[in-house]
């Protein structure tokens, strides 16, 4: 091995220290002040968990896989909602500084655990849940990626349920009865699937006062959603697929 | 302390259209009773109106009228690119599309103040 190895830092060494404000409490807390080693490629969630293994094992705070799968970690960063896991430090430190609390339009469980609680009970006013038309014992339903339906859920399907778009929508802050942007898309991608038998009561669903009607546009959840979807298309479709509706007498 | 309300996803372009949209709408809304009450002006016979209109020839209620034309215009391309979203097929370059409204309205507003100064 010669001089120059033996003398490079390994890759997760630290490059100096980052100041760290994380939210302790409930809905009533304060922030509490860490200092955390930077390191190459870290993300926010590292951060939170070097606070919780090396500083303070009593922080609060929720993530499973890690890589932008499961939609646990989501946190409010620097005042913005992100998942954690997929957000490098180095993109959102602002002057050596960064702030973390948990989701907005949620409440606190504790630290940075939002309860996430009414976030699907509005999937279920939505009626998320897939409604099937035939029996276990039917064929499976071939179903074509290239039919107009399928693009259309093709476009929305991919949510993690992460909750970012639910805290960057100021509709959800307004409007205790609003289903948020997760839920309606959730809904959108029902209306379009063939196979699904519930949607009589889905489209009555989301027609009502806190349904899709109640979206000002603002496009925030577009604008934040960290896997690339569009909530305010799948809503805009659900205004014309309940207008329709409306036309041909089915809503009462 | 409570919670902080986090609020910086307000900076997005879209969210400060939406807002623009909207503030525009609430002060065209002030402005229309002002509009019929002086209309209204023409039921006491046309001497009432027109001097009325001339007392409106300061320069303060050009720039008002301008300001007038400004919100019009921004309210109307706004309304247009809102409805083309909500009953069209979803069209890409939404950010462009909403700073162009606000251009365009701007140079509405500065076009109509070069032809009253």
């Amino acid at each position: 091995m010669s001089a120059a190895d033996t003398t490079e830092k390994p890759r997760d060494a630290a490059h100096g220290t980052i100041e760290v404000s994380i939210w302790r409490g409930r809905d009533e807390g304060r922030y509490e002040t860490f200092r955390v080693p930077m390191r190459e490629s870290q993300t926010v969630l590292d951060i939170v968990t070097h606070v919780q293994r090396h500083l303070d094992p009593t922080l609060a705070y929720r993530f499973a896989c890690r890589v932008g799968v499961c939609g646990s970690c989501a946190m409010t960063v620097n005042g913005r909602p992100r998942w954690t896991c997929r957000t490098h430090v180095s993109k959102v430190v602002e002057n050596g500084r960064i702030e973390i609390g948990p989701l907005a339009n949620l409440p606190v469980i504790k630290d940075l655990a939002a309860d996430m609680s009414p976030f699907f009970e509005k999937w279920q006013e939505a009626k998320g849940a897939f409604t099937p038309s035939k029996t276990r014992e039917a064929d499976i339903e071939p179903i074509s990626p290239e039919t107009r339906e399928r693009k259309i859920i093709d476009a929305a399907i991919e949510c993690i349920n992460c909750g970012v778009c639910f805290a960057a929508c100021d509709t959800v802050r307004w409007n205790e009865d609003y289903m948020g942007p997760a839920a309606l898309n959730r809904a959108w991608t029902l209306v379009n699937d063939v196979r699904d038998a519930g949607n009589a009561a889905r489209v009555h669903a989301v027609a009502q006062g806190g349904g899709c009607h109640a979206c000002h546009t603002h496009q925030s959840c577009e604008q934040h959603c960290p896997v690339g979807l569009n909530p305010t298309a799948s809503i805009a479709g659900l205004k014309r697929r309940t207008m329709q509706a409306f036309i041909r007498g089915e809503l009462e | 302390m409570a919670k902080p309300r986090n609020t910086t996803y307000r900076r997005e372009p879209l969210w400060r259209a939406a807002m623009v949209h909207r503030i525009s709408g609430l002060l065209l809304a002030c402005f229309l009773p002002l509009h019929f009450l002086a209309l209204a002006l023409a039921l006491d016979g046309e001497q009432r109106l027109d001097g009325f209109l001339r007392w409106t020839d300061q320069p303060l209620f050009k720039v008002a009228e301008t300001v007038l034309v400004g919100l019009l215009a921004v309210h109307l391309l706004g309304g247009i690119r809102v409805l083309a979203i909500e009953n069209l097929p979803w069209r890409p370059g939404q950010k462009q599309m909403a700073m162009g409204a606000i251009a365009v309205a701007t140079l509405v507003a500065a076009a109509f103040l070069v032809r009253i100064v």
